[in-house]
């Protein structure tokens, strides 16, 4: 704008010529001198944080790469005094009970099956998260239908001449994705209904829907768990036993999805009421309204919050724990009492392993809703 | 453009009751009969009578707070009535879900703030009615939204979505999405009270060929210029009554009641 005449560019009118920025704010020092500099505070802030960095990173790079022993066989190629120079993280722990960590105690010559089934997964899902992959409806049918059911008689056997596989010997990365993945495929669906229950207009099933979110939310899932586990089986006549990995799925899919609820509801909220009697008035009846119009809408709102639960529910799913099965963590722990492996670093090695594989799946979600809440912002408001 | 020449329904008739509706069946679009409605103790609509023929044009004015808008959200059930009648095309409304919904795709409405669905473009704004509704196949679907779109000027905005539009288009599409489903009865409740002022008059011009088209319209608005071109009958509401109904000419030159003149000279200046 100019300072005297406000001239109104007119089609027929010449623009002001198009100029470029002022150097000093574009590029990397333009960058650097706008966001870091920018005044004293911001530069006592960018002092502390390269401070805190060079007391963290350096130390941390140390231990796990620089110092680290990464070949070996046993705990003597991880002790100081035996190797002669400080000793960082020790891998050939890792390495050693690699097998132990992912399929717990599967049997050894089964093992393929849990390969077939993490890779039928995997093959399953990456195509569904990638947009431009098309037979979309196919796919998710396999993956939410056909895939559990394969998993299941790949994971147990007892048919088609599959040895039958306890789930008491289960444990590992298998139990820990299983817990998740089912709490998480679970819980999404089983939250939508029971959000749409709280908010519905016929007593009974509001008065249901309310009963069971508030009643989930107010015990803690480690009570759940032992509840599902050790007392249940005291109600229960003698002869009904249910598979205790199956009573801690339940309870964790029931517990994530009163929580999933919750958030889901934030979500409806948001929609205004507009939109349902734009619906309504068209002629759509309740079902299509809300899966055509109201939930696309207040899903989208709320994949932050739906993402949050997901990641919070696959660290949870550690508390199988107490319960007796053994998880991620739990060979974990285990491993760390074999007294072969017992050094000064093997704890550190374990713990460091532990969240480098949490980080991964978690960090993977939470980049992965980022992608998705960008794809979905169709330019509007109203 | 031309003066549509209808002639002017006598509002004072008495509603037609038991043999008589089922003799106009045929005539009557909309017919209310001493509808009463109430949030909680406050008596919104009080003994509401009206009829609307097939092709006729109500224009439906009146202060704020005077029942209009939820009198027409009465006729495709967005608003309940407690007591009375109201029998769209026939179907008398109940609690009866079979008939609100049979009643609702033959009744198209236009909402003052558009209620587009934000989350889909144009095209599939228009068409999700008529796949979802009326069975119609998808391309088939398509073609009737690019017709409708094209009758309200705006079919090269068909892959767009609503956010990127501005208000005037807005409710053109919102227009022509009611249309798709072939509509009986058109609603319109205030479709230009949330607009711009410079587009009040793409979307009034609209409404105007809609109405020389021959659709049965009730409009709630105050844009008398749109009452005078268009309506064959205006109805003034106040606290939940119909005061007063008369064809446009004179309605406005000669209005019976005090509230009516009261109401015309603010409005009128």
């Amino acid at each position: 704008m100019t300072e005297e005449t406000v001239t109104i560019p007119t089609s027929g009118g010449a623009l002001a010529p198009t100029l470029r920025p002022p150097a000093a704010t574009v590029g990397a020092l333009g960058w650097v001198r706008a966001n870091l500099f920018n005044g004293w505070f911001n530069t006592l802030l960018t002092l502390l944080s390269l401070y805190l960095v060079w007391l963290i990173v350096p130390p941390l790079v140390k231990f796990l790469i620089v110092d680290a022993v990464w070949t070996g066989t046993s705990r003597e190629d991880c002790l100081a005094e035996k190797v002669g120079r400080p000793v960082g993280a020790c891998w050939p722990f890792v390495r050693a009970k690699f097998t132990q960590l992912v399929y717990g105690f599967y049997p050894w010559d089964q093992h393929w099956r849990v390969d077939l089934t993490f890779a039928l997964g995997a093959a399953l899902l990456v195509p569904l998260l990638i947009p431009r992959v098309p037979y979309k409806a196919l796919n998710a049918v396999l993956f939410f239908g056909v895939f559990p059911v394969v998993a299941f008689v790949l994971l147990v056997g007892g048919v088609f001449g599959l040895q039958h596989v306890e789930t008491r010997a289960w444990g590992g990365l298998l139990v820990t994705l299983v817990v998740a993945v089912t709490g998480i495929v679970v819980s999404l669906p089983l939250g939508i209904l029971l959000a749409l229950g709280r908010r519905s207009r016929l007593p009974i099933v509001r008065t249901f829907s309310v009963i069971f979110i508030e009643f989930w939310r107010g015990v803690p899932l480690i009570t759940v768990l032992f509840f599902a586990t050790y007392m249940l089986p005291l109600f229960l006549p003698n002869t009904w036993t249910i598979d205790g990995l199956l009573r801690a799925l339940v309870g964790v899919a029931l517990f994530s999805a009163a929580y999933m609820a919750e958030v889901v509801r934030g979500g409806l909220q948001a929609i205004p009421r507009g939109q349902n009697e734009g619906a309504m008035a068209l002629g759509l009846g309740y079902w299509k309204m809300m899966g055509l119009i109201v939930l696309p809408q207040a899903l989208k709102v709320v994949i932050p919050g739906i993402v949050n639960n997901f990641i919070g529910l696959f660290k949870d799913t550690t508390l199988v724990m107490i319960v007796s099965i053994f998880d991620f963590l739990g060979q974990l722990r285990a491993a760390f009492a074999d007294p072969n492996w017992s050094t000064p670093s093997t704890l550190f090695t374990g713990f460091a392993f532990a969240g480098i594989v949490y980080f991964i799946f978690c960090f993977g979600m939470s980049r992965y809703s980022l992608f998705v809440e960008r794809r979905l912002a169709t330019g509007y408001r109203r | 453009m031309a003066d549509v020449i209808v002639p002017a329904n006598d509002a004072t008739a008495p509603a037609p009751t038991g043999e008589k509706m089922q003799a106009t069946r045929n005539k009557v679009a909309v017919e209310m009969v001493g509808v009463h409605k109430w949030y909680g103790d406050f008596h919104v609509l009080r003994d509401i009578n009206l009829a609307v023929e097939r092709r006729e044009r109500i224009v439906i004015c009146g202060p704020s707070g005077s029942g209009k808008s939820t009198m027409i959200r009465c006729i495709n059930r967005l608003e309940e009535h407690q007591q009375g009648r109201v029998v769209v095309d026939g179907v008398e409304l109940t609690n009866d879900l079979k008939k609100i919904d049979e009643v609702r795709r033959d009744v198209g409405m236009v909402f003052q703030h558009f209620n587009l669905f934000p989350h889909l473009t144009v095209l599939e704004n228009c068409t999700l009615a008529p796949i979802w509704v009326r069975k119609m196949p998808k391309k088939a679907a398509e073609e009737n939204a690019m017709h409708y779109l094209a009758r309200v000027k705006i079919p090269e905005q068909a892959n767009k979505y609503p956010g990127q539009l501005s208000g005037g288009q807005q409710q053109r599409v919102a227009i022509a999405r009611a249309l798709c489903m072939n509509p009986k009865i058109m609603l319109f409740d205030e479709p230009t009270s949330a607009l711009d002022p410079e587009m009040v008059k793409e979307v009034l011009d609209t409404m105007v060929q809609l109405a020389m088209d021959g659709m049965t319209m009730m409009v709630v608005t105050h844009e008398m210029g749109f009452a005078r071109q268009v309506a064959n009958r205006v109805v003034f509401m106040d606290m939940g009554q119909i005061v007063e109904a008369n064809e446009p000419n004179e309605f406005f030159s000669n209005p019976r009641h005090e509230r009516t003149k009261l109401f015309l000279s603010q409005i009128l200046h």
